[in-house]
């Protein structure tokens, strides 16, 4: 366990969606911390709230989405009531962001030197010479072959996994503290998935920074992440380091992930499944929001909501641990 | 006992070329894209043939030919011994009732219903284009059978799509595929756009189905963990070629092709073993402008002269057959 | 047959129209509810008009040349039975704005349902078949597209009188009518083409091609409803634009025939008087063409904006 003050702290974070049937609780009480050099899997399966997260700390939330209360801490410093320019600012600068879909994170008007440059020159004393060169610098740290000559092309005149190292590059180009990446391996072919995905880790090591991998794919997070949190409907029902969560996970709707996911090393007739759906955000049950399709369901799961408790080596939000966590002999 | 389908050097090419006015101003050529170039497999009663491959590979493409959405430039589809282009080009009767026989799943749960359909409507729509069912009581029952047997409740037959998750429109949409009682389904990437935990109920439902009825499937996907599950056989497609077939065991036991070993390697790790891997070359090249003899040459760590300039033919070795110089030679 | 609880008939369409967003969006947008109220409320006038008219100023028997050239009821001259004035031979302004209404916005909605019908059917087909079809019929709309609207309908309304000569009063409509249509179909052709590409593309067409369904049906039955959406919008400033194309040419003379005026002839007819000092028997149907064109606009905006999704 690392000694250092955290890089991003999330405390108590609730975001909220007014629309004129009633508000919506889109996340509901989650918090993390992320250390310097550390990547954090944030998966969870559509609707759970991974992007909305993700999309909060960068100050990114579609209006009429606010964040309704907790704290997002970076640094330190509270920056989730920063008004737009400062935030703005600290987006750039301190905070890179690469979204899933490369075709529409680049402009495609502009030469992917000049975005890269524009980047740099915004958030960093360089003059122009020095950007260029820091440009052409960090297109080779991603990979990207004869980048002297790439610096002038248009983002069309690149494939789709080379547009994503481009886009990784823009969100490294002001040496920000932290990256959140969303699905940024998604949209490509798995030959390239495990390109990119070797390209965050070893950037993140080198750099230092800290890494927010949101995704849905668990074979991802094995491969990138130290620890992961599992959503679920809005809320974080398990987190720990990432073997442990894999090998030994403790609440029901992990197993039931893992469960679920055909593996390569053996053969099942059946794969594992959890019956029913993740509720709608106007529909989450009271207590633990997973208790409808918990196979071990009891009593107390429909009537209290669990906070995170210790299990056997993870954090889980399941009463199965309360026991535990009560110091029951 | 001859196969339920037998492909014999299916091909496709697809004409890309400006519009006819932009290529005389501008001195343009016509440009083709072989999606499909040279494909031979059969599929035997009751088993399941899975293709796989990247983003470009034609596996899509095989299963529009398959079903008849496309014709062939080249080659033939044969199901239960009758040419399926000639068949469908034909008369009207005979057409449907080839048509009666074999259905089709695709991969977007949200583009693939009607949204202004009723649920009851587009499962019965199959019905009541082949004239099986008349009575409209007759017609909302077997439409209840039906949802009943992809796990849905009789009574979602009076909503419409927007109402369900994308699991169970994928699930409604196997219901209508299911109507006419085929024996044959081509399925492109059916869980590709849902979630992991939906996934696993309908890949459960479809080998259910399968066993039940005795159906024969074609299961495109890119996700090799999926097709490890449910197929029998599997052939590994790159640039529109077919590059190894074989039985399912076979080709994750003891992948032969560069490119299937490639692809496996790829994989990412879910049980963190920490087992070694070759680190992934390059990109899919452009099919516009596929590589000379063998179209994986420029990727390939065992490639040598003949490799660019031959392409290489299936050869069966071991009880797989394979397309690979390498192979041929006894280099790898 | 007992059904279920769970059986119960889901909500009919007018129910679930009402519980709708649009409605909400209506409810909430003062601009919608006046113009809509403004439109119908010119529209029972039109369609009433027999009925709801003071006077009849069509009826020769009831004109008193006495009555002519009135000034409004609130001016010093004017008399409270004639609300607007009269004209020059006695007719009520205010009733002969109402008939002439009627006329106008029938022949306004009777060429954009003609427009409709013909702009959605070449835009289903030049989408839907593609190929030499598509780019002819792009052709045709370019070429039409090319000519103003007003040349379009002076040009057919003067063949269809040249062919016609002594024709019936009927005739003269219908070619007023196939004038104003032939002016507004290309943007219903454009835009359900554009929506039909888009259409054609998507798995539930190509469901509906494995099943065997032929084209012809995929292209009424599935494609159709929902390339729909954008035609209302436009169809509702279609009408606008319809009412003051009908006018212009009837203002010209060659709209309307002089035995059924409608408010482009009574602003035509009242230009001639707008200089003596009666200025009301033009202006009051400018202000009517105006007040109706306005209020289509207003409530063809609202409708656009509350029939797009992002904006919500």
């Amino acid at each position: 366990m690392t000694m250092s003050q955290p890089l991003l702290q999330v405390r108590n974070l609730r975001v909220e969606f007014p629309n004129r049937h009633g508000t919506l609780l889109a996340l509901d009480d989650i918090s993390f911390d992320i250390a310097p050099g550390e990547i954090l899997g944030v998966v969870g399966e559509s609707g759970a709230g991974k992007s909305l997260t993700g999309a909060a700390i960068i100050g990114l939330l579609e209006p009429p989405g606010r964040v309704a209360g907790g704290q997002i801490l970076l640094d330190g410093r509270r920056i989730d009531k920063l008004d737009a320019d400062q935030m703005r600012q600290v987006r750039g600068r301190q905070i890179g962001a690469v979204f899933q879909d490369p075709l529409t994170s680049l402009n495609p008007l502009y030469t992917v030197g000049r975005q890269l440059i524009e980047t740099i020159q915004t958030h960093l004393p360089l003059d122009a010479r020095q950007a260029r060169e820091r440009a052409i610098d960090l297109l080779r740290q991603t990979g990207i072959p004869a980048p002297e000559a790439r610096i002038a092309q248009y983002p069309h005149q690149f494939s789709g996994g080379m547009r994503q190292r481009v886009v990784i590059a823009l969100a490294l180009a002001a040496e920000p503290r932290l990256v959140v990446a969303d699905e940024p391996t998604t949209a490509l072919d798995v030959s390239i998935q495990a390109q990119i995905i070797a390209l965050l880790r070893r950037l993140a090591r080198d750099k230092g920074a800290a890494v927010m991998l949101i995704t849905h794919d668990m074979g991802v997070i094995a491969e990138t992440c130290d620890r992961v949190a599992v959503m679920y409907a809005g809320r974080i029902v398990e987190m720990g380091p990432v073997r442990d969560v894999i090998h030994q996970p403790a609440h029901p709707y992990t197993q039931g992930l893992m469960g679920s996911i055909p593996a390569m090393d053996e053969d099942r007739a059946r794969l594992l499944q959890i019956d029913g759906a993740m509720p709608r955000l106007t529909a989450i049950p009271s207590g633990c929001a997973f208790n409808p399709r918990c196979p071990r369901v009891f009593d107390r799961c429909r009537a209290e909501r669990p906070e995170l408790l210790p299990a056997t080596a993870t954090l889980a939000a399941c009463w199965l641990h309360a026991a535990m966590a009560e110091g029951a002999p | 006992m001859t196969a339920l389908v037998q492909v014999q050097d299916l091909a496709k090419v697809f004409d890309v070329s400006a519009p006819w006015l932009n290529r005389v101003l501008e001195r343009q050529p016509r440009l083709f894209v072989h999606a499909v170039d040279g494909v031979s497999f059969s599929i035997e009663r009751g088993r399941t043939l899975a293709l796989v491959g990247e983003s470009g590979c034609g596996k899509s493409t095989v299963a529009r030919l398959l079903v008849g959405l496309h014709g062939p430039s080249a080659g033939s589809v044969r199901f239960d011994g009758q040419d399926t282009a000639e068949v469908l080009k034909g008369s009207q009767v005979q057409a449907l009732a080839l048509r009666r026989r074999m259905q089709m799943i695709f991969q977007d749960p949200y583009a693939s219903l009607n949204p202004r359909w009723r649920v009851r409507d587009i499962v019965a729509e199959p019905l009541r284009e082949h004239g099986l069912l008349q009575d409209v009581q007759a017609i909302d029952e077997r439409v209840a059978d039906l949802l009943r047997s992809v796990g849905m409740a009789a009574a979602d037959a009076q909503k419409f799509p927007h109402q369900f998750s994308g699991g169970q429109r994928q699930r409604i949409s196997i219901a209508r595929a299911l109507a006419t009682q085929p024996e044959f389904l081509v399925c492109d990437e059916p869980t590709s756009a849902l979630d992991v935990s939906v996934q696993a109920q309908v890949l459960n439902i479809m080998k259910d189905l399968q066993r039940e009825r005795g159906l024969t499937y074609l299961f495109i996907s890119h996700n090799l963990a999926v097709v490890r599950h449910v197929a029998d056989d599997v052939g590994v497609m790159y640039l529109g070629r077919l590059v190894e077939l074989a039985p399912k065991q076979r080709i994750f036991a003891q992948p032969r092709h560069p490119y299937t070993r490639m692809l496996l390697d790829a994989i990412p790790d879910i049980q963190m073993s920490g087992r070694a891997r070759t680190p992934v070359q390059g990109e899919v090249p452009n099919p516009l402008s596929p590589p000379t003899g063998c179209s994986f040459h420029p990727r390939c760590p065992v490639a040598n002269a003949r490799c660019s300039a031959e392409r290489p033919v299936l050869i069966v070795r071991d009880g797989a057959q394979v397309a690979c110089h390498a192979v041929e030679e006894g280099r790898i | 047959m007992n059904r279920p609880a769970s059986l119960e008939a889901p909500p009919g369409a007018l129910a679930r129209f009402f519980a709708g967003d649009v409605w909400h969006s209506f409810t909430h947008s003062p601009v919608a509810i006046v113009s809509a109220l403004l439109v119908l409320l010119c529209a029972v006038s039109a369609l009433f008009a027999p009925w709801l008219s003071p006077h009849d100023p069509f009826d020769l028997a009831t004109l008193d040349l006495a009555n002519s050239r009135l000034p409004p009821a609130w001016m010093p001259e004017g008399k409270a039975s004639f609300m607007l004035g009269t004209d020059d031979q006695g007719r009520d302004i205010l009733s002969a704005l109402m008939y002439g209404a009627r006329i106008s916005l029938l022949v306004a909605l009777a060429a954009v349902l003609a427009s409709v019908v013909l702009g959605v059917g070449l835009g289903l087909l030049s989408g839907f078949v593609g190929g030499r079809l598509d780019a002819f019929i792009m052709r045709v709309c370019d070429v039409m597209l090319s000519f103003p609207a007003i040349l379009v309908a002076l040009l057919i309304d003067g063949v269809g009188r040249a062919m016609f000569p002594n024709a019936h009063e009927s005739l003269a409509f219908a070619v007023l009518i196939l004038a104003i249509a032939l002016t507004g179909w290309v943007k219903y052709a454009r835009t359900v083409r554009g929506t039909t590409m888009v259409e054609r593309q998507k798995e539930y067409v190509q469901a509906a091609r494995v099943i065997g369904v032929p084209s012809a049906r995929i292209m009424r039955r599935h494609v159709l409803p929902n390339v729909l959406g954008p035609v209302l919008v436009l169809a509702t400033i279609d009408v606008a634009q319809a009412v003051i194309i009908e006018a212009t040419l009837s203002f010209l003379g060659v709209g309307v025939p002089p035995t059924s005026p409608s408010l482009g002839t009574l602003i035509r007819v009242g230009n001639d008087f707008l200089f003596s000092g009666e200025w009301w028997i033009t202006v009051f149907p400018g202000a009517m063409l105006m007040l109706i064109a306005l209020s289509v606009n207003l409530l063809g905006d609202w409708l656009r904006d509350a029939l797009n999704p992002r904006l919500q």
